[in-house]
C-alpha cells in the first residue's frame, strides 16, 4: 500500500473489495450465512460490547453488505456506512438516529413524494414534528427553527421539479443553528456530485436507482462525514448514556464514528431493516460501472431534453441541464459533470394528452422507478406524489400535466424515435394502438 | 519524526510489539478500556496498562509510571497516551528518558510542546489518532463495520 489517492473509476471497482484472503476470490464473495462463529467467548464478549470489529449476525453487518458499505463510503468521500433495506428505511433510521418523540426537523418542500408521507404522517404519529420549507426562503427558513430541531433535510436534485440545493449555503444554515445537514443525492448519484465536499454532515440515497443500475435491486445507504459534533444537549441520544448498551456514551467512546456507530448498533439492530448478502452483491456490480453508465445517462438526457425543448407539443421541459431551468446556473456549479437523467416536460394538451402519450410508448417502460439502464416514464401526480394535496403537489414542483422521463442507457435515436411517435398519437386523437 | 500518513502509521504498527497505554482505565465505559481491551485481546501487540491508580486491568498488571514499567519490561515500542493535552509533557520526559521509540497521543490528546519536544528527541509521534482505529485500517476491523478504509490492493495478502 501506498499513499495514492485513486480515482473515482478506480475506487467504483476497487474500494471495499481486496482479494478475499482465504480463497484468492477475486469478485466480491456473497456471504450467505445468517450468523457467524466466534473465535472464542472473550472474542464473543468484545463483539457485543462493541470494542471489538466483527460479525455477529447478519441483521446488523455482513461481509458483502460490508464491502458494499465500505465502496459507498468511498464513493461519496465519507467516514463509513451503513446499507439498508431500501431509501425509505435508510432515510427513516437517520431520523430516528437523531430524533425523539417531541423533537422536529426540517425538510425541503421539493422531495420525493413518499419522503413526504413518511414525515409528515408516520413521522407526525410518532410524535416527530416535521416542517416543509421552500429553500429559497430564508426568512420562512428561520421561521421554522425550534430549539428541538434535529435536522435539515434536502434532496441534491429535487423529485421531480429538477430544483439545485444550494449546498454550501444549506450547511451553513444547518451548522449556525446546531444541526446537520443531511442529502438525499439518489437523483445525483456520486459520479455526479458528492454533497460532502460541499458541506453535508449526512448523505442517504435510495440503491435502487443509479447506483445499482440494472432495476434489479432494492436497497438504501446512509454515508456519514463524521464531522458533525454530536457532543451538545440538542443530541442526548448520542451524548447521554445509552440504555441499550449499559450507558455507554456513544459521542465519548466512538469520536467522529458516534452517528455511525449508532445508526448500526442500536437502530439497524433494533428496526431490522437490513439489506441482504445478495443484494449487496448485486447492487456491488452496479457500481463498478456507475462512471461509465452515468456519462451515457447525462449525454442522453441532454440530447432528449433538447429535443423536447424544441419540440411544437412540448410546453415546457424542466431538466437542470438547459439554460431555460432556473437553477441551470447552480447545476453547473453543484454538478459539472451533469445533473443526472431525471426531468419532467410539460405535453400539450395536458393531462389526458400525457396519458395517450404514455400509452403510446412502445420503448420507454411505464414504471415508478427510475436509474435504471432502460427508459422509464411515469406520471408523477397520479402515481408517485399522487398521496400529496394539491398546495403540496405545487410545492413539489409538480403539475397536473407533468410527465417524467429517467433516460436510460439505450440508443439516443432510438429513444427519440419512440417520444416521436407517441408524441404524434397523443395528438391524433387516436387510442394507442400497441 | 511526526507521522501523518496512513503508510507511516501501518508501518510503525508493522515494526512495533510492545504497547505501554498511559492513563488506561479499568471502566468499561472509558475509550481508554475499550482501547486497552480491542489491543489486548487482539493477540498483535504486547500492551500494558501504566495508571497508577490500578493494580491490575483485566488480570493484566498495571504500572504506576513509564520508568518502572521499563525498569522490568525494557522500553516500549509506542507509548499511547490517554492524559488531559495540559499534562502530557511529564509523559514525553519519561518516554524520552525510558527510551521509548514512539508516543501515541490519541484523539484530542494535542499539545504542541510536547510533540515539539518529543520530535526532538528523535522520537516518532502520531497526533489526534486513535491506535485502534488504525490497527483496524490494516487488519480488517474497519472494513467489517463498512467503514471508509481507503485500503486499495489487488494483493491476496492483502496491505503490505
Amino acid at each position: 500500500m501506498n499513499d495514492r489517492t485513486f480515482g473515482f473509476a478506480t475506487r467504483a471497482i476497487h474500494a471495499g473489495t481486496p482479494p478475499d484472503p482465504v480463497t484468492g476470490a477475486r469478485a466480491a464473495p456473497i456471504y450467505q450465512s445468517s450468523a457467524f462463529v466466534f473465535g472464542s467467548t472473550e472474542e464473543a464478549a468484545e463483539l457485543f460490547a462493541l470494542r471489538g470489529y466483527g460479525h455477529i449476525y447478519s441483521r446488523i453487518s455482513n461481509p458483502t453488505v460490508a464491502s458494499f458499505e465500505e465502496r459507498m463510503a468511498s464513493l461519496e468521500g465519507g467516514l463509513g456506512a451503513v446499507a439498508f433495506s431500501s431509501g425509505l428505511a435508510a432515510q427513516l433510521a437517520i431520523v430516528l438516529a437523531l430524533a425523539r418523540n417531541g423533537d422536529h426537523i426540517l425538510c425541503s418542500q421539493s422531495v420525493y413524494g413518499g419522503t413526504i408521507t413518511q414525515f409528515s404522517i408516520t413521522l407526525e404519529r410518532m410524535g416527530i414534528a416535521v416542517t416543509f420549507v421552500p429553500l429559497d426562503d430564508p426568512n420562512a427558513m428561520r421561521a421554522a427553527l425550534r430549539p428541538e430541531t434535529k435536522m435539515l433535510f434536502v434532496e441534491t436534485i429535487g423529485n421531480p421539479s429538477g430544483s439545485i440545493a444550494d449546498l454550501k449555503e444549506l450547511a451553513a444554515f444547518a451548522h449556525d443553528n446546531g444541526f446537520p445537514l443531511v442529502v438525499d443525492n439518489t437523483f445525483a448519484s456520486p459520479y455526479c456530485c458528492r454533497p460532502i465536499e460541499f458541506g453535508a454532515d449526512i448523505v442517504v440515497a435510495s440503491a435502487t436507482k443509479f447506483i445499482c443500475g440494472h432495476g434489479t435491486t432494492v436497497g438504501g445507504i446512509v454515508v456519514d462525514a463524521g464531522r458533525f459534533d454530536y457532543g451538545s444537549a440538542r443530541f442526548p441520544l448520542l451524548s447521554e448514556p445509552s440504555r441499550g448498551y449499559h450507558g455507554k456514551i456513544f459521542t465519548e467512546t466512538f469520536g467522529e464514528y458516534a452517528f455511525l456507530m449508532r445508526l448500526r448498533a442500536e437502530i439497524l439492530r433494533d428496526v431490522g431493516a437490513q439489506l441482504g448478502a445478495h443484494d449487496a452483491w448485486l447492487l456491488l456490480q452496479g457500481l463498478e460501472t456507475l462512471p461509465l453508465r452515468m456519462e451515457r445517462h447525462v449525454a442522453n438526457a441532454q440530447a432528449i431534453a433538447q429535443h423536447l425543448e424544441r419540440h411544437p407539443d412540448v410546453v415546457w421541459v424542466r431538466y437542470p441541464g438547459l439554460p431555460s431551468h432556473p437553477d441551470h446556473a447552480r447545476a453547473a456549479r453543484y454538478l459539472p459533470r451533469g445533473a443526472g437523467s431525471v426531468f419532467t416536460f410539460g405535453i400539450r394538451g395536458g393531462r389526458d394528452a400525457g396519458r395517450r402519450f404514455i400509452d403510446a410508448l412502445e420503448l420507454w417502460s411505464h414504471l415508478a422507478n427510475v436509474g435504471d439502464a432502460k427508459s422509464l416514464v411515469i406520471h408523477p401526480a397520479s402515481t408517485t406524489h399522487s398521496q400529496l394535496n394539491d398546495q403540496e403537489m405545487l410545492a413539489a414542483g409538480v403539475a397536473p400535466e407533468a410527465i417524467r422521463l429517467s433516460v436510460g442507457l439505450e440508443d439516443r435515436e432510438d429513444l427519440l424515435w419512440d417520444l416521436e411517435r407517441a408524441l404524434a398519437q397523443a395528438h391524433s386523437g387516436e387510442a394507442a394502438s400497441r | 519524526m511526526i507521522l501523518t500518513r496512513p503508510s507511516e502509521y501501518r508501518d510503525l504498527l508493522a515494526r512495533s510489539k510492545s504497547i505501554a497505554m498511559v492513563g488506561a482505565s479499568s471502566d468499561p465505559l472509558r475509550p481508554s478500556y475499550t482501547v486497552f481491551s480491542f489491543v489486548r485481546t487482539g493477540g498483535l501487540f504486547s500492551v500494558v496498562p501504566i495508571n497508577p491508580k490500578l493494580d491490575e486491568i483485566d488480570g493484566l498488571r498495571a504500572y504506576p509510571s513509564l520508568v518502572q514499567y521499563a525498569e522490568a519490561l525494557g522500553a516500549p515500542d509506542i507509548v499511547d497516551v490517554f492524559r488531559n493535552p495540559a499534562s502530557v509533557l511529564p509523559v514525553v520526559d519519561e518516554s524520552i528518558a525510558v527510551g521509548a521509540k514512539a508516543i501515541w497521543f490519541q484523539y484530542g490528546v494535542i499539545n504542541e510542546e510536547a510533540i515539539a519536544r518529543a520530535d526532538a528527541a528523535g522520537i516518532d509521534v502520531v497526533v489526534d489518532r486513535c491506535i485502534k482505529v488504525e490497527i483496524a485500517r490494516f487488519h480488517g476491523g474497519l472494513a467489517t463495520a463498512g467503514l471508509n478504509s481507503g485500503v486499495i490492493t489487488s494483493r491476496r495478502s492483502g496491505v503490505r
